[in-house]
């Protein structure tokens, strides 16, 4: 039986490791999206500080799709980590460390810790507890900056932030120009960073415990270890967004750590869809789009209409609405998690199966 | 010949009341070992024990000479041991391919690899031949979801499998599987190799005695007795309980 | 000392009247009601408007701030909230701050942002000495109110038939409404009940606690304190943490400024870490 069995599995194989490939594989869509993105932006030299918002707001949504879309985890707090990464990077150009990679570098560092050491406090309890927890980190560290006004200049807020030229050549401009390229850059490769993890068995093992995670554990998967390490990764990400804020915008404000800024981040990620990375991008260039159209005409009503919206969408079954505009941009929108045509490679039929 | 899991005097109370009753029992390596029991004996209970979803009130659980009592569940199926559940636990927005191919990374001790993608290294071969063995090779690419529940319950079994455990817990496999797919199951975990040893909870007795060497019956809890399936098909007390069941309804 | 004692007790107390709706409400419809504190705001401008346009005296406007707060509540909860109880945290977490942003909006729109201030009848701002301990009347009367609710409301938990049933509710909803108790009702009726105690709260602490449109965003935090360090499974337990942390905050406060609000959010993650469901929650 198993000499007759042999062929089949080879075939079975090499259709399922062409599978595994193409699921991986960058499709083309994509290629056109980013490439799309970054002729928009040198096209339009004018709006450069707009698509240095819509790109930092997008990492920042990317970063908390890694812990909602991902891992299931509800946070009101992430903030937090935006912040951190935010006064972190402008205190070191204070300092003289004025290199923007190197800041980068280690407001992601100083962010990721934060987001390790908290981690543990998050996967205790329930539903309820975790938003608590997030919610009241992210209270805290406002807390600490608004009182430690010798550091952070307090409600006045960080002034003076330098930071040097980028690479050590390109230098920031008055128009914008230098931050929207820089920070464009910067997503696309944070993004690049977090396709090549979701795509890994690192992140499809995250799907699993989103899923089903009593039965992630029935099949070896350490839950609370990969969770507390995705959670690490996404505030850290959130640090890198909060970071370049500070570095494009010459200044950190207390409200890097409001709370309304952690509700506008799950607003923008629920616009665009979580878990398939994109939702973040998609629904960042929508509410800043929004917002721009918006504050020429009711400047004041914003927040209503946010409300309005949230209310709404909420009503309305955002899920079905999700599933519904997913299938129909089903071969637009990269989804890294299904169907691979195994079919394709040519398999037996099931009666052909001994 | 050394147990491949044995339990010592294995209690679990909850609250006042005791769900299993000072359980001493070993699972052979290579085993077809059944468990029965009439409804409410414990036997789910007992499972989660051995698995480590239950912590014991007292007594140790072995697996292969480790005392593995106080271990996570997903540290004790790294040691060898896996289960599946009474009611499918799947994961629904997956598809069986990724889920297999999950499983086998896990075990492989790649699943904390964040770099490479999932397929990449020696995950393939393992899942065809899983795939091919529990007939799931033309439903691989279809969302877990949409499958037939017979075609679910046989993942259930193979993600299992596909944690190549030396102990395989299988809790009521064939429960609510329609007539016309059970042919297909029973063959699946017929076939299952000898290395493995297998503790089948069931009901369906046809099952159980065409299937295990040695049947273990557990009642409220405690074990009332074990041996070869002829020994307990004609045990006066085993019969009491059946249907003494059946008489209460 | 005493003094502090008395004031962060008056605090308490009122914090425990404001978050006590949010309490039930979670703990019957397993409902993140993030917007809670808007029912309060409702409350505090009722009050203003009514001493300010009918100049009506502040003792009177009280039990219209809770009817003005409960129909607000009942509208509400049988026009939008009803749609929401089965639905995943995330989306009720959704729901509600959209909620509290509309509300914030709209009251920054129709009742400007500027803070308001009551201004309280003169006996009510006097103090009085007592045993060397300064007490304010302002202060008293909340506790004696605040004390009379939380009695009336064991009492009705505890004696009446709609107490049983409501307590039957809270435990398992769907048994409740397997035994034939109409279930709906009760949701509708406490959540009612529970903002108009909001509403009572917000009027009754305007001096204490501020009013401006950003209420309900400032306070949430503490509301949601109250309520996850003293469980849901009964009134006591959120009655002693609202205790507990008004006269930390006031202690806090006095004695180290600095650090006041740190004394809050940190008892409140050292509970978490220890007991993460609630100081004084039955073990689930």
């Amino acid at each position: 039986m198993m000499a007759q069995a042999t062929p089949d599995i080879a075939a079975i194989e090499a259709g399922l490791a062409r599978g595994f490939v193409r699921r991986a594989r960058w499709r083309l869509s994509e290629i056109v999206f980013w490439i799309a993105a970054l002729l928009v932006i040198l096209a339009w030299p004018s709006r450069s500080l707009l698509f240095n918002e819509i790109a930092i707001l997008a990492l920042f949504a990317l970063s908390l799709d890694l812990i909602l879309g991902y891992a299931g985890i509800v946070s009101l707090g992430h903030a937090a980590f935006f912040g951190t990464g935010a006064y972190v990077a402008g205190l070191l150009t204070k300092e003289g460390l004025t290199d923007p990679t190197l800041g980068l570098a280690i407001a992601a560092a100083s962010a990721g810790a934060l987001g390790f050491a908290t981690s543990f406090l998050v996967l205790r309890g329930a539903d309820l507890t975790r938003l608590m927890v997030t919610l009241g980190v992210a209270l805290v560290l406002f807390e600490i900056a608004n009182q430690w006004s010798a550091l952070t200049g307090g409600a006045d807020g960080l002034q003076g932030v330098a930071p040097g030229p980028v690479l050590g050549f390109f230098a920031f401009d008055i128009f914008g120009r230098t931050a929207s390229l820089y920070s464009f850059a910067t997503l696309f490769l944070m993004f690049v960073l977090a396709r090549r993890i979701a795509a890994s068995p690192f992140g499809l093992s995250l799907c699993a415990i989103r899923d089903n995670p009593l039965r992630a554990a029935a099949i070896g998967i350490p839950v609370s270890r990969r969770l507390i390490a995705i959670y690490t990764v996404a505030a850290a990400f959130a640090g890198v967004a909060g970071a370049l804020l500070a570095q494009t915008t010459q200044f950190v404000s207390l409200d890097v750590f409001d709370f309304a800024r952690s509700a506008d981040v799950l607003l923008v990620l629920i616009i665009g869809g979580t878990g398939y990375l994109y939702g973040g991008i998609f629904g960042a260039v929508a509410f800043k789009v929004m917002q721009d159209i918006f504050s020429a005409i009711t400047p004041q009503h914003w927040q209503f209409w946010i409300g309005f919206v949230l209310v709404a969408l909420v009503l309305a079954r955002r899920e079905r609405l999700a599933r519904l505009a997913r299938k129909a941009l089903s071969r637009a929108a990269t989804r890294l998690g299904t169907a691979i045509r195994v079919a394709e490679a040519g398999l037996p039929s099931q009666g052909a199966d001994t | 010949m050394s147990a491949a899991l044995e339990t010592v005097g294995l209690v679990k109370r909850f609250g006042g009341i005791l769900a299993t009753d000072h359980v001493s029992f070993a699972l052979e390596e290579g085993a077809r070992h059944a468990l029965i029991g009439p409804n409410g004996a414990g036997k789910t209970t007992f499972v989660n024990l051995l698995t480590g979803v239950l912590s014991p009130s007292e007594g140790r659980v072995i697996l292969g000479g480790e005392d593995v009592s106080r271990l996570r569940p997903d540290q004790r199926v790294r040691r060898g041991l896996a289960r599946t559940f009474q009611i499918n636990q799947l994961f629904p927005e997956m598809t069986p391919l990724e889920a297999l191919a999950l499983a086998v990374s896990e075990r492989e001790g790649g699943g904390k690899d964040w770099w490479r993608r999932v397929g990449a290294g020696s995950v393939v071969e393992p899942v065809a031949r899983i795939a091919s063995r529990f007939r799931l090779t033309d439903v691989l690419d279809r969302p877990t979801g949409s499958l037939a529940y017979g075609k679910q319950r046989l993942l259930e079994i193979a993600l299992a499998f596909a944690c190549k455990p030396r102990v395989l817990l299988l809790d009521e496999p064939a429960a609510g599987v329609p007539q016309a797919e059970r042919a297909e199951l029973i063959e699946a975990v017929a076939a299952l190799p000898r290395e493995v040893a297998v503790l089948l909870i069931e009901h369906d007795m046809d099952l159980v005695f065409a299937y295990a060497d040695r049947i273990s019956v557990l009642v409220d809890g405690a074990l009332l007795t074990q041996g070869s399936p002829e020994a307990i098909a004609t045990d006066e007390r085993v019969r009491a309980v059946y249907l003494g069941e059946s008489e209460h309804g | 000392m005493l003094t502090i004692l008395f004031d962060g007790v008056a605090y308490g107390m009122l914090l425990f009247v404001l978050a006590c709706g949010l309490a039930v409400t979670l703990g019957l419809m397993n409902f993140v009601n993030l917007a809670h504190g808007a029912f309060a705001m409702a409350g505090g401008y009722v009050t203003v408007i009514v001493m300010e346009r009918l100049d009506v005296p502040f003792l009177a406007t009280l039990p219209l701030a809770f009817l003005a707060a409960a129909l607000l509540g009942l509208v509400l909860e049988r026009l939008l909230y009803r749609h929401v109880y089965g639905r995943s945290p995330l989306d009720q977490v959704l729901f509600s701050i959209g909620l509290v942003f509309m509300a914030v909006s709209a009251t920054d729109y129709f009742m400007g942002s500027e803070q308001r201030i009551i201004k309280l009848p003169a006996f009510l701002k006097s103090r009085v000495e007592w045993a060397g301990v300064s007490i304010g009347i302002y202060r008293s009367l909340i506790i004696v109110i605040c004390g009379v609710l939380v009695l009336a409301l064991q009492a009705v938990l505890t004696r009446t038939r709609f107490g049983a049933r409501l307590r039957a509710a809270v435990d398992d909803a769907r048994v409740a409404r397997g035994l034939g108790i109409d279930v709906d009702t009760i949701f509708a009726v406490t959540f009612a009940v529970g903002s108009g105690l909001a509403g009572l709260g917000g009027a009754l602490g305007t001096e204490i606690l501020g009013l401006d449109p950003n209420f309900p965003l400032k306070f949430m935090i503490y509301f949601l304190i109250v309520v996850t360090v003293g469980g849901t499974s009964s009134l006591t337990g959120p009655f002693l943490a609202s205790l507990v942390l008004g006269i930390a905050d006031v202690a806090g406060k006095y004695y180290v400024p600095a650090f006041g609000a740190f004394v809050i959010y940190s008892v409140m993650i050292l509970v978490l870490i220890v007991r993460p469901q609630g100081l004084f929650a039955r073990p689930r």
